[in-house]
Order: C-alpha cells, then sequence, then structure tokens
C-alpha cells in the first residue's frame, strides 16, 4: 500500500484543485451565508463536478459510476476543505454512495445509485440523535406496522438534510438505546408523509438539518441491508466518512497555515515582519509538523479503505483524530497570530475556525476517535 | 520491477534464514549490541559469526557500493531486506557511527583515496568512530567551535576542547570540526577532519549523565599532528559537511523510539498489568485516553517517515530531517513519560530488591531519554530549522 500518488490520482487532485482555486473559493461561502441561499450550495457548480465524475467515484461502474475510490475522492474533498467549499460532495457522494453501494439491495441500488451518480439525487444521512456522536445511541423507534415499518424520533446534525432527496434513517427496531445490535436502516424518500425537515444554521455556515419522523410509514423494501444489524453497514459507511471528512480537514488545515505563514512574513511590528520572532516562529514549526502527520493518516486511511484489509477502521479514527487536532490547532493559531484582523468578519481566516469545530465533531470528535482506536487495538 | 522485487526478497530471506544464527534472532541485552572496532569483544561468539558474514555480504551497508564494503542495492532493495530481517527477528549485525554519520558524508564528499581507506573498514566494523562537534563553548551555536587546526607543511596541528563525545572512550578515529581560519566570519573558517585516537595527544573522560551511565565523554586534543590527506571536502569548507551530516544524525535520532520496540509489551499491556483492567480494558480512562493520544501519534509518525522515505528522489534527508528529529525525540520522551504513569513506583527504583531488572531499566531509560532533544541539536534549533530552511520565516 502506497503512501504516494499514482499518476492518475494525482491528475485528479490537480484537476480539483484548481477547479475550487477558480470556481469556489472561500468568498463563495461568504456569498451563500450572507445571501441566506435556500440550498446552501450552488446548483450549477454541483453540475460542474457531477460533470467531472466526482459524484460517481464511489458508485459502481454497472450503476453508471466509475469506482474510482476513496483515495481519489478523498483528493476532491481534499481541495474543496481549502476553500470551505459547500456542496454535496460528503453527504451523496461520499455516505450516501458508500451506504447504497455497500449494502443496497439490486432493486436499491438500480433505482438510486445513477441518479445518484448523475448528481439529480441528493443523500443524507439520518444518524445522531444527540449533542455528541453516538451511532448506537438510537431512540428513534422502528415498530413493525402490518407487513412494514412505522417510524417515530428526531434526528439532528443530518448534513444536506433539508435539500436531500432520500434519507436513510438509522431507527432502533430492537433492544435498547447505546445497543450495538437492533439498529435498522431505512432509505425514506424526503416527501414522505410524517417526515418534517428544519434547516439548522450551523456556525460554519454549511448544510444541516433537524429531520422529525412522525409515524412515517415505510415498507420492508425501505429497508437498507438487514432489519435490526444495521450497525454493520452504519461502521463501514462511518469509516469512509470519517477518513473523508479528515481529508477534507486536512485541505483546510494546509490552507489556514498557509495563509497564516504568508500574513508572518508579510505583517511589520516594530519595523521587522512578525516571522522574525521566535515565539511565532516556533508555534509555525510545530504546526508544519502536525499537517504533515496528518496527511500521512489520511492517505494511508483512504487507501486501507480502498485495499479493504482488517486496518481500515483503526486508520480511519486515526486519521480523524489527527487532521482534527491539526484543523482545531491551524484554526486556533491562525486567528491568534493573524491579530485584530483575524477576529473582523471581513477577513476570511475564522470561517477556518469556525469549519474547524463542527468537521471536528462530525463523526466523532478527537476523544470518540482516540476511544474507538483503543478499543480495536485491544485495550 | 515487481517482480524483480519479489525474487530479491526470496534471495534475502534464504541467505538470512541460513546464515542467520538462532542466538541472532532473538532479542538482543544491551551487554550484546556490537559496536565493533580495534577492541571490539563478543560476549556472544555469534554475534562476530553474524557480523563476519553479514560484513562478507555488504550487508552491513546494504546501499553502499560494493567497492567500498557495501551491498549495492537499491533503496527499494533495502527496505526489503530491512522488512525481511524484521520479519525473522534478526539482530541489527552492527551499530556504527560511522555506518549512520561519517559514512554517507564521505561517500559524497570524500576523495577517492579517503572512500578507500575508511568505508570498507566502517562496513566491516573494524574501526569505530567517534563525533568530535560540540565544544563547552559550542552548545546549539555549534559554528562557534574553537578548536584550533594550523596548517603546517604536511600536518595539521589540533589543539582543543570536545564535549559530548559519544562513546570516545571506546572510539578509535573521530571525525571533527576544526577552526581553520579564525579571521573569516565563523561559519566560513570551519574544516572537517579525521583524526586517529590512537595518538597519544587524544584524551577521553567519561561524564557521569542523570541516568547513572556515562555514554557521553570529554575529548581533549593536544599538540595532536594530522596528515593533510585527512582533510574532507576542502579547507574552511566544513560547515556544509557538518550540515550535511547533522541531518543523517537527525534522521538517526528520530528513529530512537523505533529501535527501542521489538520485544518491549505495549504501554497499553503494562497499563492493564500495573493500572488494572476492566472488561479487557485499561481500567482507568484517562491513562487510556493518552496511551491511545500517543499510539495514534507515533503511528502517524511511522506513516510519515515511510511517506517521506517513498517521496525521496535522492537518499539526502534535507531539511525535513530536522521535522523527523524533532517529533521522533519528542514523541520518545512522552512514551518514557507514560511508561512511568503505567507503572507507578514500581518504575522508579534504582538497584537492588523489589524491582524486576525490566522495572529497573526504566528509570535509567527515562532519564536518558530526556537527552534525545538535546543532542543532535535541541528541539528549539530544529524548529528553528523547520521555520527558516521550509517554511522560509525571515531571520
Amino acid at each position: 500500500m502506497a503512501l504516494t500518488l499514482d499518476a492518475d490520482t494525482a491528475l485528479i487532485r490537480d484537476t480539483a484543485f484548481d477547479f475550487f482555486a477558480k470556481r469556489s473559493p472561500v468568498s463563495a461561502l461568504r456569498k451563500l451565508r450572507d445571501d441566506k441561499d435556500a440550498l446552501g450550495f450552488s446548483l450549477p457548480l454541483w453540475r460542474q463536478m457531477v460533470e467531472l465524475g466526482w459524484a460517481g467515484f464511489l458508485v459502481p461502474e454497472a450503476h453508471g459510476g466509475s469506482d474510482f475510490g476513496c483515495l481519489g475522492l478523498g483528493q476532491v474533498l481534499e481541495a474543496a476543505g481549502r476553500t470551505l467549499a459547500a456542496s454535496p460532495l460528503v453527504a451523496t457522494a461520499l455516505i450516501g454512495a458508500s451506504a447504497l453501494a455497500l449494502a443496497g439491495s439490486a432493486a436499491q441500488k438500480a433505482a438510486h445509485l445513477p441518479a445518484l451518480a448523475k448528481g439529480e439525487r441528493l443523500v443524507a444521512l439520518a444518524l445522531e440523535e444527540g449533542p455528541h456522536h453516538a451511532p448506537y445511541r438510537i431512540a428513534t423507534a422502528a415498530r413493525r406496522a402490518g407487513t412494514g415499518f412505522r417510524l417515530e424520533g428526531e434526528k439532528r446534525l443530518v448534513l444536506d438534510g433539508h435539500v436531500a432527496d432520500l434519507l436513510i434513517v438509522a431507527a432502533r427496531s430492537s433492544g435498547t438505546a447505546d445497543e450495538r445490535g437492533g439498529i435498522t436502516l431505512f432509505l425514506v424518500p424526503a416527501d414522505a408523509a410524517g417526515v418534517a425537515r428544519t434547516r439548522s444554521v450551523m456556525v460554519d455556515s454549511r448544510n444541516a438539518a433537524l429531520v422529525r419522523l412522525d409515524g412515517v410509514e415505510l415498507g420492508e423494501e425501505a429497508v437498507l441491508g438487514r432489519v435490526d444489524a444495521g450497525a454493520e453497514v452504519l461502521d463501514p459507511v462511518l469509516d469512509r466518512a470519517r477518513a473523508g471528512l479528515a481529508a477534507e480537514m486536512l485541505g483546510s488545515a494546509a490552507e489556514a497555515f498557509e495563509r497564516t505563514v504568508q500574513y508572518l512574513k508579510d505583517r511589520k511590528q516594530f519595523g521587522v515582519p512578525i516571522g522574525s520572532f521566535q515565539a511565532l516562529k516556533h508555534r509555525a514549526a510545530a504546526m508544519f509538523c502536525e499537517i504533515e502527520l496528518a496527511r500521512s493518516a489520511v492517505v494511508a486511511a483512504l487507501a486501507a479503505l480502498d485495499a479493504g484489509g482488517d486496518e481500515a477502521s483503526a486508520l480511519a479514527s486515526l486519521a480523524k483524530a489527527k487532521a482534527g487536532d491539526a484543523l482545531f490547532l491551524v484554526g486556533n493559531e491562525g486567528v491568534q497570530m493573524h491579530g485584530g484582523i483575524g477576529m473582523t468578519d471581513e477577513h476570511e481566516i475564522g470561517f477556518f475556525l469556525k469549519r474547524a469545530r463542527v468537521a471536528q465533531a462530525s463523526f466523532g470528535d478527537g476523544a470518540f476517535q482516540r476511544d474507538r482506536y483503543a478499543a480495536l487495538m485491544g485495550y | 520491477m515487481a517482480a524483480d522485487a519479489a525474487a530479491f526478497r526470496a534471495e534475502a530471506r534464504a541467505w538470512l534464514e541460513a546464515n542467520c544464527p538462532p542466538s541472532m534472532r532473538t532479542p538482543m541485552p544491551d551487554d550484546e549490541v556490537v559496536w565493533g572496532g580495534r577492541r571490539a569483544s563478543f560476549k556472544n561468539p555469534d554475534s562476530k559469526l553474524w557480523l563476519e558474514r553479514m560484513a562478507a555480504k555488504g550487508w552491513t551497508v546494504p546501499t553502499w557500493p560494493r567497492d567500498y564494503g557495501g551491498g549495492g542495492l537499491s533503496d527499494a532493495e533495502a527496505r526489503i531486506l530491512e522488512e525481511e530481517m524484521r520479519r525473522l527477528n534478526c539482530r541489527s549485525p552492527l551499530q556504527s557511527f560511522g555506518i549512520w554519520m561519517l559514512g554517507p558524508v564521505l561517500l559524497e564528499f570524500g576523495t577517492e583515496a579517503q572512500k578507500a581507506a575508511h568505508l570498507p573498514r566502517i562496513a566491516r566494523g573494524e574501526i569505530r568512530w567517534c563525533q568530535g562537534y560540540s565544544e563547552p563553548e559550542a552548545g546549539s551555536d555549534l559554528a562557534g567551535l574553537k578548536t584550533r587546526a594550523v596548517l603546517q607543511g604536511e600536518h595539521f596541528l589540533v589543539n582543543g576542547h570536545k564535549i559530548w563525545t559519544s562513546y570516545a572512550n571506546f572510539a578509535d578515529w573521530i571525525f571533527c570540526l576544526v577552526r581553520t581560519d579564525p579571521s573569516a566570519k565563523k561559519h566560513e573558517g570551519i574544516s572537517f577532519l579525521l583524526i586517529d585516537m590512537d595518538d597519544p595527544g587524544v584524551r577521553t573522560r567519561p561524564i557521569r549523565l542523570i541516568s547513572g551511565a556515562s555514554p557521553f565523554c570529554e575529548t581533549f586534543i593536544e599538540n595532536v599532528r594530522v596528515p593533510q590527506e585527512n582533510l574532507v571536502g576542502g579547507l574552511n569548507n566544513g560547515w556544509t559537511i557538518a550540515k550535511k551530516l547533522l541531518e543523517h544524525e537527525r534522521k538517526m535520532i528520530a528513529s530512537i523510539g523505533e529501535r527501542q520496540r521489538g520485544a518491549e509489551r505495549s504501554l497499553a499491556a503494562l497499563a492493564k498489568a500495573y493500572a488494572g483492567e476492566r472488561d479487557g480494558r485499561v481500567a482507568d480512562a484517562v491513562l487510556r485516553d493518552r496511551i491511545a493520544q500517543h499510539e495514534i501519534d507515533q503511528r502517524a509518525f511511522r506513516l510519515t517517515q515511510r511517506r517521506a522515505a517513498e517521496e525521496a528522489k535522492s537518499g539526502s534527508p534535507g531539511p525535513a530531517s530536522a521535522m523527523f528529529k524533532y517529533y521522533g525525540t519528542e514523541l520518545n520522551k512522552r512514551k518514557f513519560e507514560l511508561l512511568l504513569h503505567c507503572v507507578g513506583t514500581q518504575a522508579l527504583g534504582w538497584q537492588g530488591d523489589g524491582f524486576s531488572r525490566d522495572e529497573l531499566r526504566i528509570a535509567r531509560e527515562w532519564l536518558r531519554s530526556k537527552a534525545n532533544s538535546i543532542e543532535g541539536g535541541t528541539s528549539e534549533i530544529q524548529l528553528n530549522i523547520i521555520a527558516k530552511r521550509v517554511l522560509g520565516l525571515p531571520d
């Protein structure tokens, strides 16, 4: 398993970096925020991403995708992280495509994957119920009703929840909250009777929603994977989500760091560039090291997910922990080192700090990932 | 290419299985570590046999050219050899500052005569080298060194006082930074000189450290005549070589945690054994989190070393070596702090009854680890190097 990119993947990386730098700079996110854009992302830009094939990177060729894999999509996500670009890449191309490709029945795949790869169907995973990532802490009820199920509950931090066409809802069909068994995943059309969606405006200006399920009636065919065995699907899907988000955070950390180093060279106080002060140099050098480590962890996790070995889960948690720590550090140091101007809304460095906190909390913060890593390593 | 690699792997595996004595596949006790040299002793006779067989094959220095006692392997082949040695638990046949530090710079800067004279003897473990860099008044400010070398006809006359010369009391030769032009700017008047310590003008005195051990010495050089042919890289050109050698030294120190691995019990196993276990987990949740944080950092660090090796276009570590030196040594120090935390007061014994041999080693190794972020350039110097040479921040 190489930690360097092959020529095809490097080309994707270059294309994606160029794409986001030119067409979706940080100012694009600011505009979505200030305009209170209803979608929370640019549809024309998403169509361009779809044309580049990114929506279908995790979709099998038989269903209209390219099956290019996690390492390739990770490059795109890293590039998106550079400019904090808002798009359905994470919720649909990464998480939605993974869930359907890994666990969908033949009929479910045929119904959704081709449309997903064409960018015409947006997906959102409705998982979290509390303020901390806890994939098995599920109280949303799935009760047998006739030949099907009836869902009752409330989901929060549903990424792209208010714009998605299709929700993947994790509900408890048996057992008690926190139990790994007894969870079932359902494919729920967003316009199904009983589904109510409210957008949550988050500090990072990216998409999230509250989803209420009030007596949503579903047939047996809505079950994704097996009844009571939803965790077997959730686990590998969340591994991919963690590694993908780690790639995005790596891009954000690298960008915020480079901007900060440039500021240290440009900003003069006491008649000299502030970057000549050792108190700042050492902290900058320490940040450089953390980003380098995060980069290695992210590449290793993405490559392991594609290779499909036993190591993938541990490496995904490792990557999420390292990239999260790196972005958290750089986000905070970035604002501090920019001084007063870093506190202004006009300057862009604050956007990275805001994104850091939400991305870190999504699919498990550092403490969650360390707990999981220790458990996987047998301690 | 892949077929060549597979063929080499098979060949290396077969050779190691046929030639590595069984006792050389067991964890290496401290008193069986082989450093070579004129006064080398072998507590275990298999160590001598293993060194001779590996040296004859050129595999004490796998990537050096065959003409100088090396194996002539590519970097990829050397990695395969390393993997196969690890698979069989083969001990490293020879520890050597000649291999890790001097050899690479002689290959780059040495004359043909210097390479032919010194490299094969390093490869075979016949000469043990030490490093004459720091002085009492030149620590982090290494270029402020004062040891003088005055050219008198065919010889340099050398006078000076070196410190922190690792294992100088066991070494045969010393590679030294000396001042050859006191009137030039401090970086421009330094030369790199090879000195035979057989000369009665060279004396060494071990320094007792907080760990109780004495791995470092003071080395006094008084009126020692050194032939001009022992000058490496040209007169007053020593700083360039000094910096290159430091990159190799940093790379060596950065892997310090790596070499100590192997037979050691993991932090988690020690925490379970000494601090308690509940449902298969380390019982103390705070300790468990700290161990996981350390293991995650350690693994990310190893992945970064591997990525850097894959990306490297040449054998030279470059300014990135500062990152590995900084991070690797800070990690190793953290590991020992955690180790003490896991083992509790059983890790704080100094000698005598009530403690196992392994427990008694912990406190001393913990104290020894404190030098990691000082020797070979302090962590602060490494951060300066990263800031200047990698990030381009102004002076």
